[in-house]
């Protein structure tokens, strides 16, 4: 599989930035930005990214397994995170989670049918200062209130 | 390296600097439970069961990753150290389903045993548990995630044991789970090692699962029967059926090695199709049911009128040296014919002869393992030899062996060689040559050789190793269990047994090419295999084999021949080496070879003393050169003992010409390829080699 010349380039740049030897260090930056591009982690693409870095399919496998923001499975146009691991819990994040839940009717790593919203329950994002935190896709947002992720999410509809 | 004094429970005890401290226990009488950790395995430090308590230390260390040092002072047994294992045995069993009643490890359970002498008894978790179905990965594996504790050994060991890396851990926390190699199935080697490793019952097999419980089983001690490596097997035998085979308790030259062929494919044994009764060709020509008596008076009959020098006798690769040693006396002297041969596959004459005059240059297995440096010429180890490629691999994990490799194709030693060359069987020798600087500094080296290096090949190859100037033993490779025996009984036309010249004979192929032979006797051998005919259309044909094989169709009577699990005697493998097999089954109806011998000579009215293995081997022992000095305390307790070099001239006319291997694959076994279930079940059956 071929990837667009720009993340190509990035690939190329990445592999340069760890030392002889190591290059499957970055297979985790390379499977995020793939992820970006594609949409979600597929089959062809752990397969041709383990060729590129000499691992086999299955290690490229493991991988992607450990780590909850690589998805096999396409999330929404718009993949709502939020915490509910201890500062933010303490501070209303199981609450806010179950009102993005029943606010979307969707569940833990769900899509909405029209593909354009996802939600996940994730553990800490290193947002504590400011919780309880979400994230939407890369934009954080701090010290969310119910009100406020409801003007969020309506903001995503649109 | 220098010792240090290090204080286990109060008692000084003395041990290499850096060692691990939970083998330093086990040397010492101490046992320091573990999961994870495993001899000859990376470490992994996963299982936390080997917590000890060491002075100065701030808190518990695992002791399989301790080195010890001047001074340490270790309690394994305190107060603190029994109650850290009963809360990690808490947590190992906080998720587990404890369904061992139904488990087919219940009974030989590391973790069962140890909850037993160190768990506590009663859980504080009370949160429902996680339930993933089990899943099948293949014919031979299936794995059911929540028996499983997460302790990598099935990893590593298919990773550094096997080389094969088919195995992963996927996901996180408590929904980790063992992955394979792809998506929802395994494509591998299919060698079941990490069904044996697995402390849990976790990873079970697909032949074995709820079929028996372990303390209802025989096991019996044999030698696997398919390739020419000799590892021993322990067959589990119940109601007279086997069930399983390993080898857990290490014994024999493999260790607990084994692959697919040793692990699962003695269902062979069990095959519908096994021939019960003697077959007599009637009137119409077809191969019908007979007594053992009718058979037997009929061909004792023909072979007293046909003996003489146009009779043929075809041995096997498979029989005991008792039964290869019998069939060459019986035919040399009671059927006074020179013509007998075998299937060859490796050209061991010409080593033997190369070799004459020095001694110790046979290498064994053991030294596949110790060796400075290993060559592999012109085979895939992996594929044709199993025991040996693992022991390259074990040798360069944990000796950093220098691995060369000069193949036709690709083989899994590339990845662990110094450097590997591609050459066609042909320019093998040329290739080799050309390592010779690096070669000659290597220390010590031990050359295998596939079947393409035969002949002048063999004495080049030879020649080669001893201009080095450093210690060099040798390997030729050959197919089958008893192969090397056939060749050292004397199964063949021109050198009796120890490679002592006799009047010479046809080989196996003009024996198929004569067109007067009277009579043709096969013993455990399918020469017709592939559409071959025998050119004497009137000749007389005697089958022993297990199945109707292709030969069989051909004969005039079919006696139907015990395997090597349902027999007693000594198998000489691939190396040399001497091993006993024992019997462990019986099929009603079959007679082991040496015992259709007997019962034949006595038809004839000849006497060949007494015929049992043992008087037999006594026989062997006393009058074979090479099987003379072997120390009998070693073999009758299980043990391998190298067979001493014939140490003279081979006066071979025995050329080249009809020595070829049946290039078996892993999952391939020359004719009873089609009688294992198994073999036949798996995705990567026949397999390839150099792919």
């Amino acid at each position: 599989m071929t990837f667009s010349p720009e993340l190509e380039a990035k690939f190329a740049d990445l592999v340069t930035h760890y030392p002889e030897g190591r290059q499957r260090a970055a297979l985790i930056p390379m499977l995020m930005f793939g992820q970006d591009e594609i949409g979600s982690v597929t089959q062809e693409m752990m397969e041709e990214l383990g060729r590129r870095l000499g691992l086999s399919t299955m290690q490229v496998d493991e991988v992607v397994g450990y780590y909850s923001m690589l998805h096999k499975k396409p999330m929404g146009k718009f993949h709502v995170q939020v915490c509910t691991n201890v500062a933010c819990m303490l501070r209303g994040g199981a609450e806010l989670y179950d009102h993005a839940c029943h606010k979307l009717g969707l569940g833990h790593k769900q899509v909405s049918a029209d593909g354009r919203i996802s939600l996940e329950e994730v553990e800490c994002m290193g947002a504590c200062s400011w919780a309880p935190a979400i994230q939407v896709n890369y934009d954080f947002h701090h010290e969310v209130s119910t009100d406020q992720l409801d003007t969020i999410l309506e903001g995503l509809q649109k | 390296m220098a010792l240090v004094n290090v204080t286990i429970n109060g008692v000084s005890v003395q041990a290499e600097n850096g060692a691990l401290l939970i083998e330093v226990a086990k040397q010492n009488g101490i046992e320091i439970p573990a999961f994870c950790y495993y001899e000859g395995m990376s470490l992994q430090a996963a299982c936390r069961m080997c917590l000890v308590e060491v002075e100065k230390a701030p808190k518990l260390m695992a002791g399989c990753t301790l080195p010890v040092a001047e001074g340490m002072v270790v309690r394994t047994e305190s107060e603190p150290v029994v109650k850290a294992r009963k809360t990690t045995l808490e947590f190992l069993l906080s998720n587990h389903p404890l369904d061992c009643p139904v488990c087919d490890k219940g009974g030989e359970c590391e973790l069962q045993d140890m909850t037993f002498k160190y768990g506590v008894g009663e859980s504080r978790f009370t949160e429902a548990k996680q339930h993933v179905p089990e899943k099948q990965w293949s014919p031979v594996v299936f794995y059911d995630a929540p028996r499983c504790i997460l302790c990598y050994r099935c990893v590593r060991v298919c990773n550094e044991g096997m080389g094969v890396g088919a195995l992963g851990v996927s996901n996180r926390g408590v929904y980790s789970e063992i992955i394979p190699s792809h998506g929802d199935h395994l494509e591998c080697d299919e060698c079941g090692s990490c069904i044996d490793i697995c402390p849990v019952g976790s990873l079970t097999s697909g032949i074995y699962r709820y079929k028996t419980r372990p303390w209802e089983m025989e096991h019996v001690g044999t030698v696997c029967t398919h390739c020419s490596n000799g590892c021993k097997t322990t067959l589990g035998v119940r109601n007279n059926e086997i069930v399983r085979g390993n080898n857990r308790d290490r014994s024999g030259i493999n260790g607990e090695f084994l692959c697919v062929k040793g692990r699962y494919a003695f269902d062979f044994n069990h095959h519908p199709e096994r021939l019960q009764t003697p077959l007599i060709r009637n009137a119409e020509g077809v191969l019908e049911e007979a007594s053992w008596s009718r058979a037997l008076k009929l061909v004792a009959e023909k072979f007293k009128a046909l003996a003489g020098p146009k009779f043929g006798v075809i041995g096997s690769t498979r029989t005991t040296n008792e039964e290869n040693y019998l069939l060459q006396k019986f035919a040399r002297t009671t059927l006074g014919t020179a013509n007998i041969d075998h299937h060859r596959s490796g050209d061991v004459v010409t080593l033997v002869d190369s070799l004459s005059g020095k001694t110790g240059q046979l290498g064994t297995v053991e030294e596949v393992y110790t060796a400075k440096a290993v060559l592999v010429v012109a085979t895939d180890l992996s594929q044709q030899h199993p025991l040996l490629a693992n022991k390259v691999r074990a040798n360069f994990r944990h000796h950093k062996a220098a691995v060369y490799a000069v193949t036709p194709g690709p083989v899994r030693e590339d990845k662990i060689a110094r450097k590997f060359l591609r050459a066609a069987e042909g320019d093998s020798i040329a290739a080799v040559e050309s390592l010779r600087d690096e070669l000659a500094k290597a220390g010590d080296l031990v050359i295998l050789f596939g079947d393409s290096i035969q002949g002048e090949k063999v004495r080049q190859l030879v020649a080669f190793g001893e201009s080095l100037g450093i210690p060099v033993k040798y390997v030729c490779l050959v197919d089958y269990a008893n192969s090397r025996g056939a060749m050292d009984m004397g199964v063949l036309p021109d050198l009796g047994p120890g490679y002592h010249a006799t009047a010479p004979g046809l080989n196996l192929q003009q024996m198929l090419e004569a067109t007067d032979l009277s009579a043709l006797w096969v013993v455990g051998a399918n020469p017709l295999k592939g559409g071959k005919t025998l050119a004497s259309k009137d000749a007389f044909v005697v089958v022993q084999d297990l199945f109707r094989t292709e030969t069989a169709e051909r004969a005039d009577v079919v006696l139907p021949a015990g395997s090597a699990y349902e027999k007693n005697g000594t198998v000489t493998n691939v190396c040399g080496q001497v091993q006993r097999i024992k019997k462990g089954i019986e099929t009603v109806g079959s007679k082991a070879d040496l015992a259709i011998i007997g019962l034949l000579a006595r038809g004839m009215g000849v006497s060949l003393g007494a015929v049992d293995a043992d008087t037999i081997f006594a026989e062997i022992a006393a009058t074979v050169p090479g099987y003379s000095q072997l120390p009998m305390p070693i073999i009758l307790t299980g043990g391998a003992a190298q067979t001493h070099p014939v140490n003279g001239r081979v006066p071979a006319s025995t050329v080249p010409g009809n020595i070829s291997s049946a290039r078996d694959t892993l999952f391939t076994t020359g004719s009873l390829t089609r009688y294992s279930k198994i073999l036949n079940e798996v995705l990567e059956k026949p397999g390839a080699l150099y792919s």
